[in-house]
């Protein structure tokens, strides 16, 4: 199954930072698969770790395929680091902040800060830094706009590009 | 001013380290970056990315080009290698291109397989120290 870990980008600096947003909420199955209710572990109903890590590839990942507008397979080759500090509850929003550091023909590498936004606290606050490496999986510059192939994650994925301006919709730029 | 070989050392070391997540200890000359530092592929291009960001100064960059410090393409050239053996074109040509790793015992037996054995930590600083030298 493929999972969208990312709501809405709200901003995006073209081969330099991409900025998503992701609403937690109490009405998603995986909070309460976090612990329990048959599992050894009492619940805890906050937002895994390793779906934020996904979350964060997700955002990264978009920013590495939009500089050859995802002609690239780009695949997440490496966790370079991983710092999670803070949980994030439910009814709040995180945001994932990722800035290319580095790219070639070969791959990229990524920076990516997440923070949440506590309405109880009214603030936004740091949670984690994570940085990631992803590789070119083939150097497929002369390949067809936008193939098929190469999006993982369906229309869902399309309609999040496309809100961001990333993908205009339905229409294909002549090659 | 120029950087001291001990300092190269020390440099190439914070990014083995970082790359890797091994020991600091065990980053010494001899050690290889496969076998025993345990590096995959994309480790290598991780460890070029690090070099170049250690390395780099406002008023010179420190630019690695594509097998530069690893020779990737070598594998695939059927002239360079066969039945699984690096040919003697091959082997002037690692000299000539990759003069950071020490093939003087590989040629004995060039199995191709064999060739990451011969890529030390002393590789990459020797890569290093000729470079800004150049």
């Amino acid at each position: 199954m493929r999972w969208m870990w990312i709501d809405r980008v709200i901003a995006f600096e073209p081969r330099k930072r991409l900025v998503a947003v992701k609403n937690v909420s109490l009405a998603e199955d995986h909070l309460h698969q976090h612990f329990g209710p048959e599992g050894a572990l009492p619940a805890c109903p906050v937002m895994p770790n390793s779906l934020i890590l996904e979350g964060m590839a997700q955002t990264a990942g978009i920013l590495v395929g939009s500089v050859h507008d995802f002609r690239e397979k780009v695949v997440l080759a490496k966790v370079v680091s991983a710092v999670i500090e803070r949980d994030i509850n439910p009814g709040e929003t995180i945001r994932y902040d990722a800035s290319i550091e580095r790219l070639d023909d070969m791959g990229a590498s990524t920076v990516g800060i997440v923070d949440r936004f506590s309405f109880a606290e009214n603030a936004w606050a740091p949670v984690g830094r994570i940085e990631l490496m992803f590789s070119h999986l083939d150097q497929n510059r002369a390949g067809v706009e936008f193939p098929e192939e190469n999006f993982v994650f369906g229309e869902n994925f399309r309609t999040l590009l496309e809100g961001a301006g990333l993908r205009k919709a339905g229409v294909s730029r002549p090659a | 001013m120029a950087k001291s070989r001990a300092e190269i050392e020390a440099d190439v070391r914070d990014v083995l380290v970082d790359a890797l997540g091994v020991d600091e200890d065990d980053v010494v000359a001899t050690a290889t970056l496969k076998g025993d530092l345990g590096a995959e592929s994309i480790d290598y291009l991780d460890i070029v990315f690090r070099l170049e960001k250690k390395f780099s100064t406002a008023d010179k960059p420190f630019k690695i080009a594509q097998g530069e410090l690893f020779p990737e393409n070598l594998m695939t050239d059927p002239s360079l290698v066969e039945g699984g053996k690096v040919t003697a074109k091959g082997i002037a040509l690692l000299k000539e291109k990759v003069p950071h790793v020490d093939v003087s015992e590989f040629e004995a037996d060039p199995e191709i397989s064999r060739l990451p054995n011969y890529f030390t930590v002393k590789s990459l600083c020797d890569f290093v120290e000729r470079k800004l030298g150049a």
